[in-house]
């Protein structure tokens, strides 16, 4: 793999551009592998990319139905944060974001993570409470995030109305590092990453069923033929109940669908990202200038990757409330993708019944973030049997009744 | 816009008029039941890509429950009927039989 630097690019200014190579390779899958990763994702692929850098273990494939980072990956408003309530999640979270601080050097891929700071709005006294103590959790865990009032608010966010009528920002929980990236980037840095280590990433190859023997996986069976493995990671996202059924046990998980829109692009007029929790809806402004903005998830199971249009017209409502510069925008895009949804809104990334078998899933509303500690967590579960940032996430815990509850805690937008 | 219509008391109405309930003829385990029984009952779903059956409430107009066969992915309805019964009934299978014919049937 030849390295991008900015060597690379004069070289290359020199030439007409024509020494640049394909970022990863396109093989056709082999018999074997020791471990199969189901879903080229971000997820799936830094799960992938976590078992080479620091497990070693290289004898690795990722199977895509799609094209890589194609599903939610490329679906969602690229929000990384860590401001999370319960101690497991805080600290996978955690890890993730601070992986995410220098991962543009570690993939030698620039994913133009913004640190540009978040904001969480206080709008109803419960609100208020309920982010004052994230905020002293927060503290005891070692995540630099504050309570600062309306004033310091509308400082930092000159666009905002912070006067009401009806939910009038009583003040904020902000995340200074916490910010943005580049979402694709994310999945082609670490897809190149493992392609360079010699793994196989299969695209346009839909898992058609999954082998099992005695309690224990064989291989799966595919568009391009059957494949054989040792170990087999299910992170497939919203379609992990279909692979689940495909290798015989069910998933406390539904799947609805979520929605994001943006605007036409406008000049800069706010550089943080703002989560209007109460009003349901948050919003950035991409590099672009596009207003990205997010809602509420639809109530029914649904797979059809796009979202009823109520969600649209409620958030948009919202946060013209908010915002009252954007009432004029226009609106470019509209987009949804299906979200897996577990009881307690955290996700699972556990061994299952069958012997072999790993899933990474349940994410839900806000699997962006978490990609490079999932992936880091889920490689070192695979390769060691456990590992402390996922131990917590076991699917035991439904059974045992010890939940992970961030539906109420976090006061996360679903 | 999802379409509904209430078996109840028969109105049409789209998706904002109604509330969501989740998994339709899910069997309860209460006391005396193992743990594997009580956990599949409270948080383990079949969640099908394709034929669902799931429970809805007509929130904002007659306030009854009601079951509605679906398709989560063309989100076609196939039909609604009331929720008094523990598994769809046959004129519910045969509508969907007759749209789906590689349906492998409730279970």
């Amino acid at each position: 793999m030849k390295r991008y630097s900015m060597f690379a690019v004069a070289r290359e200014a020199m030439r007409f551009h024509r020494g640049w190579e394909r970022a990863w390779r396109s093989p056709e899958p082999e018999k074997r592998y020791k471990v199969i990763v189901v879903g080229a994702g971000g997820h799936g692929l830094a799960t992938a990319y976590y078992l080479g850098k620091v497990h070693g273990i290289t004898d690795v494939a990722v199977i895509e139905k799609g094209w890589l980072g194609g599903g939610n990956t490329g679906r969602n408003t690229t929000i990384i944060r860590s401001n999370y309530l319960q101690d497991p999640s805080a600290a996978i979270y955690e890890k993730a974001r601070a992986l995410y601080e220098d991962l543009s050097q570690d993939l030698n891929y620039n994913v133009m993570f913004s640190p540009r700071g978040l904001l969480m709005l206080g709008q109803t006294e419960h609100e208020v409470r309920g982010y004052k103590r994230t905020v002293h959790a927060n503290r005891l865990q070692g995540i630099d995030t504050e309570w600062i009032g309306p004033q310091q608010v509308k400082d930092l966010v000159p666009i905002i109305n912070i006067d009401g009528p009806r939910y009038p920002v009583l003040g904020a929980l902000l995340q200074k590092r916490g910010g943005t990236a580049r979402h694709d980037a994310v999945a082609w840095g670490y897809a190149r990453a493992c392609s360079d280590m010699g793994m196989d990433i299969i695209q346009k190859c839909e898992v058609t069923g999954v082998r099992t023997e005695g309690g224990k996986v064989q291989g799966i069976s595919t568009s391009k033929g059957e494949i054989d493995c040792e170990q087999l990671a299910i992170v497939v996202a919203g379609h992990s109940s279909v692979m689940a059924e495909m290798a015989g046990f069910r998933l406390p998980i539904e799947s609805v669908a979520l929605q994001a829109w943006v605007s036409e692009p406008i000049k800069p007029c706010m550089d943080v990202v703002v989560m209007a929790n109460t009003v349901h809806g948050y919003m950035s402004q991409s590099d672009k200038g596009e207003m990205v903005i997010g809602g509420g998830t639809d109530g029914f199971n649904n797979y059809t990757q796009r979202g009823s249009w109520h969600h649209v017209e409620e958030t948009t409502r919202a946060l013209v409330e908010t915002f009252p510069i954007i009432s004029r925008l226009k609106m470019l895009r509209q987009w949804g993708g299906i979200v897996d949804m577990t009881g307690d809104r955290s996700p699972i990334l556990s061994k299952t019944p069958v012997e072999g078998i790993f899933v990474n899933c349940g994410w839900g509303t806000g699997g962006f973030k978490a990609i490079p500690g999932s992936g880091y967590g889920m490689a070192e579960l695979i390769a060691r049997g456990h590992s402390p940032l996922t131990d917590q996430f076991g699917l035991d815990r439904f059974k045992e009744g010890r939940f992970i509850d961030e539906s109420v805690a976090a006061g996360v937008a679903h | 816009m999802l379409t509904l219509t209430c078996p109840c008391c028969g109105v049409i109405a789209e998706e904002t008029e109604f509330a969501p309930g989740g998994e339709a003829h899910l069997k309860r385990f209460g006391p005396g039941s193992s743990d594997d029984e009580f956990e599949g009952y409270l948080f383990a779903r079949k969640n099908p890509k394709g034929v669902h059956f799931e429970r809805w409430r007509h929130a904002y107009g007659c306030g009854k429950w009601f079951l509605a066969a679906r398709d989560t992915n063309t989100l076609e309805v196939f039909a609604t009927y009331k929720a008094q019964t523990t598994e769809p009934p046959a004129d519910v299978i045969a509508k969907i039989k007759a749209k789906r014919p590689d349906w492998e049937g409730y279970k």
